[in-house]
């Protein structure tokens, strides 16, 4: 299949996967028991007359069918709605966020990919007790939450050696990256010993391979045959997972963004599930699912680049 | 070549001829620690090949034909226990540290296996497998290389040897990726060629044509070869003389195998090839096995 028509098609089931999330998230969200009225009239609530204007100018009694119409209208006019708690337009909310979040995860992305592959080759190449070793970090590192990674970076190497900030995400450039550091690696811990673990298998079945006995018995050097027989061969579930996991990241980096006080999408969703701020959730779920599909489209289209055999969209 | 006809038990060391063979092995065992207990997999294997002579060995599944070729190119999974002696032009191969063993592996030997499918890496391009060990292992520039391996395709009769280079394994049939496979070893341009079943894996069209150009390249270029096969008239073909492998000893080899066999294994074995000729209700099958075996041996 060509770029075009593959492009179309995954456009289409993008758009379908939007349609149908959008609808799961609000009507669940209509189910759940409370209303942003509280958040708006303040702890005292207001009155009569009060809820009666808010409830009017924000439809909150409109039937579900209609709201969800309503929104989904705006939405292909391309406005994502209007935060009715922070009192401004959701993609002005999104647009200020979005950057942390997507530093974040990219440095996690990039420590995860660095430390996954190298541990996770040289614990299949080295065998015995390194391999032990890292197997068993890798269980330590898979099994620990996210949260209590953050927490102990933050005691260690912020409060205790004072080497980083606690809190906040920096003032951009150098300062964000030094505020990010703590919590991309609280965020890639689990992820990066996961990838390890995949790459350590994905190394053990190449180096089997026949083809590897053929530049063994050619004499190439060790390195070469690693470098370009065993880790190139291994790159399909390597990317694979780390496509996987750095779509999951950014939903991930919920915990991580409240441990360390960064103002990313992240935290914005949860206060806005909590808030019942229907438009903020929306918005940010659309975010999610678009970042999801995205990745895992370009890891599809990475395949082709990676083994030739598979075509585009094709179901090898 | 000489009129021999050792009869494997005992190589004379007295008549060794005074220049030394490409390859001599020398009672060469391997033995594997199997669940406890010692498997002897190659149980004193001693033959030679001359400069430019062809070696046919044959035998059954698991007679440790293959276990051969893995020895003498010190490819043996590491569980393994070698012993006896190998060498080369002189050289004892089991001796060889890392430099030395890589160094015979570029020059030296030359390995083509059974299966081109699954010994060419599917990833990277026909150009790349032919050109790599040229550029990485003998330093040639990657221009030269193409103009080599163009050449060498052309002469191992792959047409449109250009067009090849830029294409994927998949993307080629199995006799012509063995062609290249072919192309690949003789590229290097080894002394001894070993060839484990190099047709096994193709349909019998293909099979005639990939071993017509590894015969005639071969022997253009004056170069040595082990040749492992099942087929018993294509050894005897191709090859000057035969050694006939049974549970890990070579019982009889020579170049009278073919015509006059005379240890009762082979004798069997040559009695047992299927013929156009005749008809046959039932194959006829090997009474020959480890008990008789044993037994033989025990008597000489």
């Amino acid at each position: 299949m060509s770029l075009g028509p593959y492009l179309l098609r995954r456009f289409g089931g993008l758009l379908l996967v939007l349609l149908v999330t959008s609808f799961l998230v609000f009507g669940l969200l209509y189910l759940a028991p409370g209303s942003p009225l509280a958040f708006i009239l303040g702890p005292r609530g207001g009155t009569p007359e009060q809820i009666a204007a808010v409830t009017e100018q924000y439809h909150l009694n409109d039937p579900f069918f209609v709201r969800y119409a309503a929104w989904l209208g705006d939405i292909l006019r391309g406005d994502l709605g209007y935060s009715i708690v922070y009192r401004q337009d959701v993609s002005a909310l999104i647009s200020s966020r979005v950057g942390t979040t997507l530093a974040l995860v990219s440095l996690a992305a990039i420590i995860i990919s660095v430390v996954g592959i190298a541990v996770g080759t040289f614990a299949a190449l080295r065998g015995g007790w390194s391999d032990q070793l890292t197997s068993t970090l890798a269980a330590i590192g898979l099994s620990t939450p996210s949260f209590v990674i953050g927490v102990a970076l933050i005691s260690v190497f912020a409060v205790g050696l004072g080497w980083f900030p606690t809190f906040g995400s920096g003032t951009g450039g150098v300062d964000t990256l030094w505020h990010l550091t703590l919590p991309a690696l609280a965020l890639s811990v689990a992820s990066a010993a996961y990838l390890a673990r995949i790459t350590r298998a994905a190394v053990l079945e190449e180096s089997g391979r026949e083809h590897v006995q053929t530049a063994t018995v050619r004499g190439l050097a060790t390195g070469h045959i690693v470098r370009h027989h065993v880790l190139r061969n291994s790159l399909i579930p390597i990317v694979t997972v780390l496509g996987l996991t750095i779509a999951t990241l950014i939903a991930g980096a919920v915990v991580v963004e409240n441990v360390f006080a960064l103002d990313g999408l992240g935290s914005l969703l949860v206060r806005a599930i909590l808030q019942r701020d229907f438009a903020v959730v929306q918005a940010v779920i659309l975010v999610l699912v678009v970042a999801f599909v995205v990745v895992n489209a370009i890891v599809d289209f990475l395949y082709t680049f990676i083994d030739p055999r598979i075509a585009l969209g094709s179901r090898q | 070549m000489t009129e021999r006809t050792e009869l494997t038990e005992r190589p004379e060391r007295t008549d060794r001829p005074r220049t030394e063979p490409l390859l001599r092995l020398d009672d060469v065992r391997a033995t594997l620690q199997l669940r406890g207990s010692e498997q002897v997999l190659l149980n004193g294997v001693s033959f030679t090949i001359e400069a430019g002579e062809a070696l046919g060995l044959v035998g059954e599944s698991g007679s440790g034909k293959s276990l051969t070729t893995r020895a003498i190119t010190r490819m043996l999974d590491p569980g393994f226990r070698v012993s006896g002696e190998i060498t080369f032009d002189g050289a004892s191969v089991l001796g060889m540290n890392a430099a030395q063993l890589r160094r015979y592996r570029v020059g030296d030997v030359g390995m083509i296996f059974q299966d081109p499918r699954a010994h060419v890496n599917p990833v990277h391009t026909v150009g790349d497998f032919l050109t790599e060990a040229l550029v990485h292992t003998k330093g040639v520039r990657r221009e030269e290389a193409e103009h080599r391996a163009v050449v060498l395709l052309d002469e191992v009769g792959v047409r449109n040897a250009e067009q090849r280079l830029r294409q994927y394994p998949h993307e080629l049939s199995g006799g012509l990726l063995q062609r290249v496979m072919i192309a690949s070893v003789l590229l290097a341009e080894p002394r001894l060629i070993l060839a484990d079943e190099p047709t096994t894996a193709l349909d019998v069209t293909a099979q005639s044509d990939v071993m017509a150009i590894l015969d005639e390249q071969r022997r253009a270029r004056g170069l040595a070869l082990l040749f492992i096969t099942h087929d018993l008239e294509l050894a005897a073909a191709c090859c000057d003389r035969l050694a006939v492998m049974y549970a890990g000893e070579i019982v009889e080899q020579g170049t009278h195998v073919y015509d006059a066999p005379t240890h009762p294994y082979t004798v069997e074995l040559m009695g047992a090839r299927p013929s156009i000729d005749e008809r046959h209700d039932r194959l006829p099958v090997l009474r020959y096995n480890r008990e008789t075996h044993e037994m033989l041996k025990a008597q000489a």
